[in-house]
């Protein structure tokens, strides 16, 4: 089963539950699937090494067999190309390696080439075995290191998804068997657990919400599950020490076994709830 | 006229609760939401929309399944995995690039026009307010960021505004990039964390890469002073400046809750953001 830990929001604890479900489940996977800031390794502090190199096919134009006839520059939808009166430019930040230069080209002028905009990372500790997508710094597209990273799912496999609710996000929740939504009790919380409720919905995935930090804000997130018959898996309350435990990058189970058996359970639940939807 | 752009890295890190507050205080800026995905200063700013635009995303193919010969060009030839077995293209994933379209041998796909969502002027308590909203599941958030600045600028220079405050989304990727080029600061808030401190490099590395300068604020300080010695260590070490220490308090949810800045809401706060931001200017 995979299941995906999403939120909308940032920093509303999507990381913390990740982590600590995977270690009470003992043997698991989990991709960390926030590639442009992949934290799951300051909670695991695996030895990481590199798996492999994501490319993405970019442009390379022979100047020989260049007409600057204007074609490619016509077609790319990104401006990635643009022809001058005696050259042509290539902006590689704007490509998508869709390969449509290349198609359009009378004159065979274009060839494409791997370009590396980021890598995975494979390394494992205490039973997890974790997959690290890294996105190189400059570069725009999260999605392809994404995409490459969720090859690596199988069974028990937790995926760390980014914040947001654009297409980084989607392509991490869009295969799984269950979603996690992790909210916080408050106004910012509230508004970008709806868009993503909004978004699991059209996935037609089933999902429940973790309401992390309970205890701050107002009780909003609560009356809207309630009102939309929104499953509340769990409460994780605001608590010094879950903070404390967290800014030196503890998972919090390890000082607070209680709290492994609720997370077990929840994933029995989960689990359940996920087999009883994929046989509707 | 000066671009300040509030970035962290970490998401929840309290870009809009800074963001908001120098709305307070800085009366000569047109402020610009540019997380357009997850977009919150209206929660605070309670904006009354003046115009609206329709933003005009990539295009997306559409199948004509009369003409359709199911011959699987366009499924073979798709780099993002948009087109299904069936012929049918998933919107989400199509970035609008055109193969489909151009190998197509029976003219069964065309590219249409798509409106991705909606672009907003609005008026508030604070001046005005460029915001955004993208619809469900649309894909080019960077583009929209850029036309978001664009109006903030036009907005700034019809109304001879001296500063553009830009809230920026999590993250160094597409959207983030859109919102620090050619910015004249960035402040990278960070909390006392470890994750904080590891997120925060990485956007100073994007920072760093885009030849924009920067400065740190320091968020949520007290939870754990030992990581706020770090990162003050860590900025010492680089030349970086500290532009203030902001404590962990529940006034920030409380204002939050009630729909006001910190700067409203609570004397000492504001009093701790005025000097934040005259150690903002005077980088700026």
């Amino acid at each position: 089963m995979i299941v995906a830990i999403a939120s909308g929001k940032g920093g509303t604890g999507k990381t913390t539950v990740a982590t600590n479900l995977a270690l009470s489940i003992g043997k698991a996977r989990l991709l960390d699937c926030d590639v442009e800031e992949p934290n799951v390794n300051i909670f695991l502090n695996a030895e990481l090494k590199h798996l492999k190199d994501v490319n993405v096919m970019i442009p390379s134009i022979n100047k020989q067999k260049c007409t600057l006839c204007g074609e490619c520059a016509k077609a790319c939808r990104y401006n990635a190309l643009a022809v001058l009166p005696k050259d042509i430019m290539f902006f590689s930040e704007l490509c998508h390696g869709c390969g449509l230069c290349k198609l359009v080209c009378p004159y065979n002028a274009i060839n494409e080439v791997p370009k590396k905009i980021g890598e995975i990372l494979y390394g494992s500790k205490n039973g997890i075995e974790l997959y690290q997508g890294l996105l190189n710094i400059g570069e725009a597209m999260a999605t392809p290191v994404i995409r490459e990273l969720k090859n690596f799912s199988s069974q028990n496999t937790i995926i760390d998804a980014p914040p947001g609710n654009a297409c980084p996000t989607m392509e991490a929740m869009r295969d799984a068997d269950y979603i996690i939504l992790v909210t916080e009790p408050t106004p910012f919380g509230l508004h970008d657990l709806k868009i993503a409720v909004e978004i699991v919905k059209k996935f037609k995935i089933p999902f429940g919400i973790i309401i992390n930090k309970y205890g701050i804000g107002n009780e909003d997130v609560e009356k809207y599950c309630r009102h939309e018959g929104i499953k509340i898996l769990m409460k994780l309350p605001h608590s010094k020490k879950i903070a404390e435990l967290y800014s030196v990058g503890k998972p919090f189970i390890e000082e607070m076994d209680e709290w492994r058996d609720k997370f077990l359970n929840m994933y029995e639940e989960i689990k359940d709830e996920a087999t009883r939807y994929s046989k509707r | 006229m000066k671009q300040l752009v509030i970035a962290s890295g970490k998401g929840g890190a309290g870009k809009t609760t800074l963001a908001a507050a120098f709305a307070s205080i800085v009366k000569n800026a047109v402020f610009a939401d540019c997380d357009v995905d997850a977009s919150n200063l209206h929660l605070i700013f309670h904006p009354e929309i003046k115009e609206r635009f329709n933003f005009k995303g990539m295009d997306v193919a559409t199948v004509d399944h009369e003409k359709c010969i199911m011959c699987m060009e366009c499924k073979n030839s798709c780099r993002f995995d948009a087109i299904t077995e069936k012929i049918e293209i998933l919107p989400e994933k199509c970035e609008g690039c055109g193969v489909c379209e151009y190998v197509c041998p029976t003219d069964a796909i065309k590219m249409v026009e798509n409106i991705a969502g909606e672009t907003y002027v609005s008026s508030s308590r604070f001046g005005w307010l460029v915001h955004a909203r993208l619809n469900i599941g649309e894909e080019p958030s960077g583009k929209l960021v850029s036309i978001v600045r664009n109006k903030a600028k036009e907005i700034a220079e019809k109304y001879g505004k001296e500063f553009i405050i830009i809230d920026s989304s999590p993250g160094v990727g597409c959207p983030v990039i859109a919102s620090i080029g050619g910015a004249n600061l960035v402040v990278v808030v960070v909390e006392a964390t470890a994750a904080a401190i590891h997120d925060m490099k990485r956007v100073m590395e994007v920072a760093n890469h885009f030849k924009v300068p920067y400065v740190v604020c320091i968020n949520k300080y007290n939870i754990n002073e030992e990581k706020t010695k770090e990162i003050e260590n860590f900025c010492m070490d680089n030349g970086i400046k500290i532009v203030g220490k902001i404590p962990y308090d529940t006034v920030v949810t409380e204002a939050m809750v009630n729909g006001k800045t910190i700067v409203e809401y609570d004397k000492k706060m504001a009093e701790l953001i005025e000097d934040i931001w005259i150690n903002v200017e005077e980088n700026l």
